[in-house]
């Protein structure tokens, strides 16, 4: 029923890497199966999740001129309920700029739906991987830093779901 | 025939070397990288194509370079091959200090890491170990099997990192330099077991 397509490099990287396991726990809980809303667990951390991060970058339209699309949800653990107006900031390496690059950092607020939907530049290959990192770090609820991997570095959108617990 | 198979031997060689890091040159990521985070790429195409050629040497197989003069050569590649990593590994380490201590405490989310970081213990210890091989009164044979173990973690942790890494190296030619790196180490591990076993049996060491 869940079928979750695994790409060679998390096949290979299953073995040993807490990656995977963050990856799928989210993709799992997160997407998979809202049927068990009710004990929706807290999104943990990714390893690497906080490198190169800026705190309070600003609330922006867009990072740079934009031309791909970073988005996601935010709920709260336990019941899912959609948490709206959250501050989720965003970064990555990208054409415009390195990540520890202020102009590659962003931040964007949660919809009523407690979606969120900022576009950027396009994510490029960096220390091996395409990546990008996302932080919800407001203070009402526990910090929490994902590092989402792209299938393919042609992508044009990446997607990372936060669920998050009181802090 | 024999005056055109060694030229032959080192062009093929020179290339299967040469044409990954030509095809990487090429790469459009470079243009949105600093010129350290290059270097350091570069640096571990090097050290990858120092893993094919150390075996060769060692074995004597390189036409002109015979196993006794290979082995001297063996020696400065070696020290080659030990300073293309640090250069890969401070490089990147300067690029983005995060990412790098992630990898070196292999707490990293990235699943080439622990490899790289692997082989490149495995280096530094077998550079340590023919430093004071000699001070530390190593027989030989205790030499053989450190180096020729450190050496398949070597040999194993270079070619799946840089087979994982997704970056400036095109695929085809990266998959072919890292067969050829795991196939020419199997080629010459067993080449020196056999020769090993056959003389302490006091057999020939010729083949059949």
């Amino acid at each position: 029923m869940n079928t979750v397509a695994l790409s060679r490099r998390s096949l290979i990287a299953a073995g040993g890497s807490v990656l995977a396991a963050g990856v799928l726990a989210t993709g799992v809980s997160g997407l998979l199966l809202p049927a068990r809303a009710q004990g929706l667990a807290p999104t943990e951390s990714m390893s690497g999740g906080s490198n190169n991060y800026r705190k309070g970058a600003p609330i922006v339209e867009r990072i740079g001129k934009g031309g791909f699309w970073m988005s996601g949800t935010v709920r709260r653990a336990g019941d899912g309920a959609p948490l709206a107006g959250q501050r989720i900031q965003i970064w990555a390496h990208t054409p415009e700029g390195q990540e520890h690059e202020p102009q590659s950092h962003g931040a964007t607020l949660t919809d009523k739906d407690g979606k969120f939907r900022l576009e950027m530049p396009q994510i490029i290959p960096i220390f091996g991987q395409p990546h990008g990192h996302l932080a919800y770090d407001s203070g009402e609820f526990k910090t929490v830093f994902l590092r989402p991997i792209m299938r393919s570095a042609k992508e044009k959108s990446l997607e990372a779901h936060f669920v998050l617990q009181p802090a | 025939m024999r005056s055109a198979k060694a030229p032959l031997i080192w062009a093929a060689l020179a290339a299967v070397i040469c044409v990954p890091i030509a095809f990487a040159a090429a790469s459009p990521l470079l243009e949105w990288r600093g010129p350290l985070y290059m270097l350091a790429g570069f640096a571990g195409m090097i050290a990858l194509g120092l893993t094919l050629v150390q075996p060769l040497l060692i074995a004597g197989y390189l036409p002109g370079l015979p196993a006794f003069r290979g082995r001297r050569v063996h020696h400065w590649t070696g020290g080659a091959l030990l300073l293309a990593v640090v250069v890969h590994v401070g490089g990147l380490w300067i690029t983005s200090p995060p990412d790098m201590i992630d990898a070196l405490t292999y707490t990293s989310p990235t699943p080439f890491s622990p490899f790289g970081v692997t082989a490149m213990w495995a280096i530094f210890a077998v550079a340590l170990l023919a430093a004071l091989r000699r001070r530390l009164g190593m027989r030989p044979r205790t030499w053989r099997i450190a180096h020729m173990s450190l050496a398949v973690l070597i040999v194993a942790g270079v070619t799946v990192h840089a087979m994982l890494v997704e970056g400036t190296m095109e695929t085809i030619s990266k998959a072919a330099l890292c067969a050829l790196v795991i196939g020419v180490a199997i080629k010459v591990m067993a080449d020196v077991l056999w020769r090993k076993r056959a003389t302490s049996r006091g057999d020939s060491p010729a083949r059949q």
